[in-house]
């Protein structure tokens, strides 16, 4: 067996310095250079197991592009990722890599070693095409046309239902997505901050897929402007419902109804979204100079570091849990403890006080130990009686996650629910209605870009070959 | 593309008030009273919810009235017939629940609050239902569509504050007159939150007086009208957490904490004022560069 030199150090990230950064909203790891990224992709060992490609829930060929990046040819190195993923620039900044492909790395289960960095390479990559074509005006004339052909109706412009969406038009049906909000992109949009995801980089991700020939539909609340019976009267033949996760949780203790108290949905969107960060929008958002986060995800981390580039003092995480159990990304976690957020673990609220004005003032936690492991597998957290202390605080930012979304699924009739509102659906993707697909959030639950991305791949592959037997329905 | 202003018209002499006609065909077919939707005016504008006051689906139109109160709806006002608003959502929220009753179903609506009791007339009217509007505010210029709503055949009855005009005093004191008279099926009231607080506290079953079914619109501040951001929400007496935008905006008047719907109400007030100051200054100054303009003072 031929023997390799193993270069056990991944090509660190160039990050924007954390004193900086914390005072603006721009992207915080800056992407390799073309020479960090072949160093990097040099690692690759090129094994033969490939375990990374089966880790990746879309399957890219990560071997493949690797070595396309060590002979310089990027350009065949983000073809042979978009043969399988449709939103590169985007996977490759938000995906949970070190629990996915990387986990699985063989490089990383070498002693001392650590995986190849699969994502900033795909990243990279990414970037690399965007700045070769240019992030243009985009050009409709430059649209292919699959009027005429079978019409899919695709609902949510998020992960899954754009990548549903890429994927039936590339087998040239004639989709259109419909989207409530006034933007494409859902969660990548309204959710994920301009500093981990630049929105320019989800606009130039979109237009690719409108110049394949996807048509998008805005503002169209599917369940409320029409049901899916209308829209099979304008001639959809099949559909995909992605519409994604839904009503935040807020915590049941008194004081939640206090101004000052809001759901991370709600603060999110109004910073990313709807641009309450510069002053010449005029949403606004609720400030405070110590704001408390609560809960242990991405959405977590992604709402306290918006606090602090908001100018907030002081932005503490309540997490019932210890470190350990922290689900949100790695880097996310590192970053954020890095830009000054503080931790406090092992927490929980048990009441929010106000100032008698109907604002918040103070917050009453309860100090939590593990005991033994839950359903999830992670310890659960128990209280300690008598251990509550007040802590001052102006705002309190729920982060505990999402029940379903009932505007679409109340509205239709026959399509079956699980008992927390979620759709069932079987291995195909489809629902109790024969030409009714769903995937993404609003099936499993709040979960992550790729698992949907993933999803919304596996429904256009399902989709087509309901419509195949349909259209031509066997002897 | 836009959602065009076909109509447009000032409800009272002030210019407070005023009716806008918006051609939205696909929501036309859909809205029903009850409804919201959401308007977005510019790129730089905020989401924000106004009930729908009227369709028509053959026109395909959505009619909405606005009153001024922040930057939002004063720019709104500024906008003329042919003009496109950015982005117009709807229908939102459940729609009202219409049926036929025994006896007379009274809708009350205060202030800006009458238009939106308009289509529930309608709606209530064609189920056959004995209907009782009254229609109140706090002076005479700010009653409108009275005629539309006298067109409808339905019992109208008019009151303000000071009375200018119909009787003297609240749309309580009239409804309390109504119910002194005769049993009624149901009450459905809009306007602010205090009148709608002491129309349910008034229904709500007394030593002299009835209990009667009362519905209220909510309006609360929210983002994105369809369940997401649970900033809409309300308490209920039952100690239940609800979304106005997914769980109403039409809800069981006898079931809401009216007092901290209020204090909700507040959340922006500080930086609104702020906002709406220098919009108003910038519009100042804007009309002196018009005049000036105008007179050739600043031409090269």
């Amino acid at each position: 067996m031929r023997k390799y030199q193993i270069n056990n150090n991944r090509t660190p990230m160039p990050v924007q310095d954390h004193h900086e950064r914390i005072h603006n909203f721009d992207e915080v790891a800056q992407g390799y250079t073309e020479e960090m990224a072949i160093a990097e992709a040099n690692r690759c060992i090129q094994c033969k197991t490939r375990p990374c490609v089966k880790g990746c829930p879309v399957e890219v060929p990560i071997p493949e592009f690797i070595k396309l990046i060590t002979e310089r040819n990027f350009e065949g190195a983000i073809d042979k990722i978009k043969e399988k993923n449709v939103l590169p620039a985007i996977c490759g900044r938000v995906c949970p890599q070190e629990s996915q492909c990387e986990v699985v790395c063989t490089l990383g289960k070498i002693k001392g070693s650590k995986p190849v960095a699969i994502g900033r390479l795909e990243r990279f990559v990414a970037d690399w095409e965007q700045r070769v074509k240019g992030i243009g005006e985009f050009d409709e004339g430059a649209c292919v046309d699959l009027s005429g052909n079978p019409k899919v109706a695709v609902i949510g412009a998020g992960p899954a239902g754009l990548t549903c969406a890429g994927e039936l038009a590339k087998m040239e049906y004639d989709v259109t997505i419909f989207e409530a909000f006034h933007k494409t992109g859902g969660v990548l949009v309204y959710g994920i901050p301009e500093f981990r995801l630049p929105k320019e980089i989800v606009r130039k991700e979109i237009d690719n897929l409108r110049e394949c020939g996807v048509k998008i539909r805005m503002n169209s609340v599917i369940g409320q402007l029409f049901d899916l019976k209308d829209l099979e009267e304008q001639g959809f033949q099949a559909f995909f419902i992605a519409v994604g996760a839904g009503l935040p949780i807020f915590l049941k203790v008194p004081g939640i109804e206090l101004n000052g108290v809001l759901s991370a949905n709600e603060y999110l969107t109004r910073v990313n979204l709807m641009k309450a960060y510069r002053k010449d929008y005029d949403t606004m958002v609720d400030e405070g100079d110590t704001i408390a986060v609560l809960g242990g995800g991405n959405v977590t981390m992604d709402s306290a570091r918006t606090a602090l580039r908001l100018g907030a003092k002081k932005v503490i995480v309540v997490y019932r849990r210890s470190e350990a159990e922290i689900p949100a990304r790695r880097e996310e976690y590192e970053h954020a403890v890095e830009e000054g957020v503080e931790f406090h673990f092992l927490r929980n609220p048990t009441k929010i006080i106000g100032d008698g004005k109907g604002f918040v003032k103070e917050m009453e936690v309860i100090k939590m130990r593990l005991g033994e492991p839950d359903a999830s597998g992670r310890r659960r957290p128990i209280e300690i009686p008598g251990s509550e202390y007040t802590m001052p605080v102006d705002l309190v930012i729920m982060a505990i996650g999402t029940r379903a979304n009932p505007l679409l699924t109340q509205n239709t009739a026959g399509l079956q629910l699980n008992k927390w509102g979620y759709i069932e659906v079987n291995k195909q993707m489809q629902t109790s209605i024969p030409n009714v697909f769903a995937g993404g959030d609003i099936v499993t639950g709040s979960a992550t870009v790729i698992s949907a991305m993933g999803a919304g791949k596996d429904a256009a592959r399902a989709i087509h070959k309901y419509m195949q037997e349909k259209l031509s329905p066997s002897e | 593309m836009g959602w065009k202003i076909l109509e447009k018209k000032f409800l009272n002499p002030d210019q407070t008030l005023y009716e806008l006609v918006i051609a939205a065909p696909d929501i036309a077919k859909k809205a029903k009273g009850g409804n919201f939707v959401i308007l977005r005016i510019s790129e730089q504008g905020e989401r924000f919810p106004l009930t729908v006051a009227d369709y028509d689906r053959e026109k395909g139109t959505i009619t909405i009235v606005v009153m001024k109160a922040g930057k939002s709806t004063t720019e709104l006002s500024l906008m003329e017939v042919g003009d496109e608003i950015l982005d117009f959502v709807g229908p939102l929220g459940k729609c009202a629940h219409i049926d036929k009753y025994e006896h007379p179903v009274v809708l009350v609506g205060g202030g800006v609050g009458i238009a939106p009791i308009y289509p529930q007339s309608v709606e209530l009217k064609e189920k056959g239902n004995h209907v009782i509007a009254i229609l109140g505010a706090r002076t005479k210029e700010l009653i409108f569509w009275e005629e539309k709503f006298r067109a409808l055949d339905v019992e109208v009855i008019i009151t303000t504050d000071d009375g200018t005009h119909g009787q003297k005093g609240f749309v309580t004191d009239r409804l309390r007159e109504l119910m002194e008279k005769q049993p009624l099926s149901q009450v459905i009231a809009i306007g602010p939150l205090i009148m709608m607080k002491f129309v349910a506290l008034l229904t709500n079953g007394s030593k002299d007086l009835p209990k009667v079914p009362t519905t209220v619109s909510l309006n609360p501040i929210m983002v994105d009208g369809t369940g997401m951001c649970g900033g809409c929400r309300f308490l209920t007496l039952d100690g239940q957490t609800k979304f106005a935008c997914v769980d109403g905006p039409d809800v069981d008047g006898h079931n809401v904490d009216y007092d901290n719907l209020m204090a909700r109400n507040s959340r922006f007030q500080k930086v609104e004022t702020e906002r709406k100051e220098e919009f108003d200054h910038k519009c100042r100054l804007m009309a002196q560069a018009d005049k000036l303009n105008a007179e050739g003072a600043c031409e090269d």
